[in-house]
């Protein structure tokens, strides 16, 4: 393996420990709940994302073949980030805020979490 | 006759890929069971998406994607940059409401995807009607900008995709 994989390698990786430690020191710094959700769905996309992006350059500097599992994994986390964050952001709501605690929707109907949708 | 033998042809395809790249080799006989898998699962699946939409542009999604990838980047760094250089009493995280042009469920889905992965910005409930969308903000000062950048940044090139 030379030097440029290495040196690239190496750099992926201090990236993405240094994102996933953001990540982290948010969860524990900031005060609200919905303050912290902000921190793993987001710092932690690249922290993860470095370290495919390491593995993949390290596979195809040692073996010669393109890996495309990493490719794979970041769009299913892609995928997945989202929607778990909105399970954590609803749940919260449902437990601890009312319609009044929130702007108005500017809509025909109010927020789905209080209101039933409209008949088909 | 094709159409109910290949009811979803992007899908069919996009079971393929991800086949091959589940096995990570590619040979003849991974290509014929991916195959197999590609025209075996939309088929017994099909029921459960009636009314999907079309993709008037399937081009521009690739376009979307890009630029939603360089838009998780920069918003990597800014939330590192708030939670690091930013006291708590400092952070004024606010709810903005975004009122939505958009009418399909898959449209407003990729759009809910997308505001949650991008700039300091969560989805968190949608209007009854599906007429808005609420997103909490991290920290802005601008809540208005924040909803012009949502809808011209993301909406426009979704309603260009799937209208």
């Amino acid at each position: 393996m030379n030097l440029i994989f290495e040196i690239f390698i190496s750099g992926a990786l201090v990236v993405s420990g240094i994102f996933g430690f953001v990540g982290s020191y948010g969860l524990v710094k900031l005060k609200s709940t919905l303050q912290r959700l902000h921190a793993p769905t987001k710092a932690t996309t690249l922290g993860v994302g470095g370290v495919l992006v390491a593995s993949m350059l390290y596979f195809y500097a040692s073996t010669g073949h393109i890996s495309v599992h990493e490719m794979l994994i970041a769009v299913f986390l892609l995928l997945t980030a989202p929607i778990i964050a909105n399970f954590i952001a609803k749940t919260y709501m449902a437990r601890n805020l009312r319609a009044s605690d929130l702007p108005k929707s500017q809509s025909r109907k109010g927020w789905a979490l209080y209101e039933d949708p409209p008949k088909p | 006759m094709l159409t109910r033998l290949i009811p979803h042809p992007l899908l069919s395809l996009l079971l393929v890929f991800v086949w091959l790249g589940l096995v990570n080799k590619l040979t003849l006989g991974n290509l014929i069971l991916g195959g197999f898998f590609g025209l075996v699962i939309p088929m017994l699946t099909a029921p459960y998406w009636p009314g999907r939409p079309k993709l008037r542009k399937p081009m521009n999604v690739l376009g979307y994607v890009l630029i939603v990838l360089w838009d998780i980047v920069v918003a990597n760094v800014q939330v590192a940059l708030i939670i690091l250089f930013r006291s708590n009493p400092n952070i004024r995280s606010q709810w903005v409401v975004v009122p939505l042009e958009l009418t399909s469920a898959e449209a407003i889905t990729v759009l809910a995807g997308t505001i949650t992965m991008t700039p300091g910005t969560v989805s968190a409930t949608l209007a009854a009607d599906g007429g808005s969308i609420l997103v909490h903000c991290l920290h802005t000062d601008d809540p208005d900008a924040v909803r012009d950048e949502i809808k011209t940044r993301y909406e426009r090139r979704l309603k260009e995709i799937f209208q």
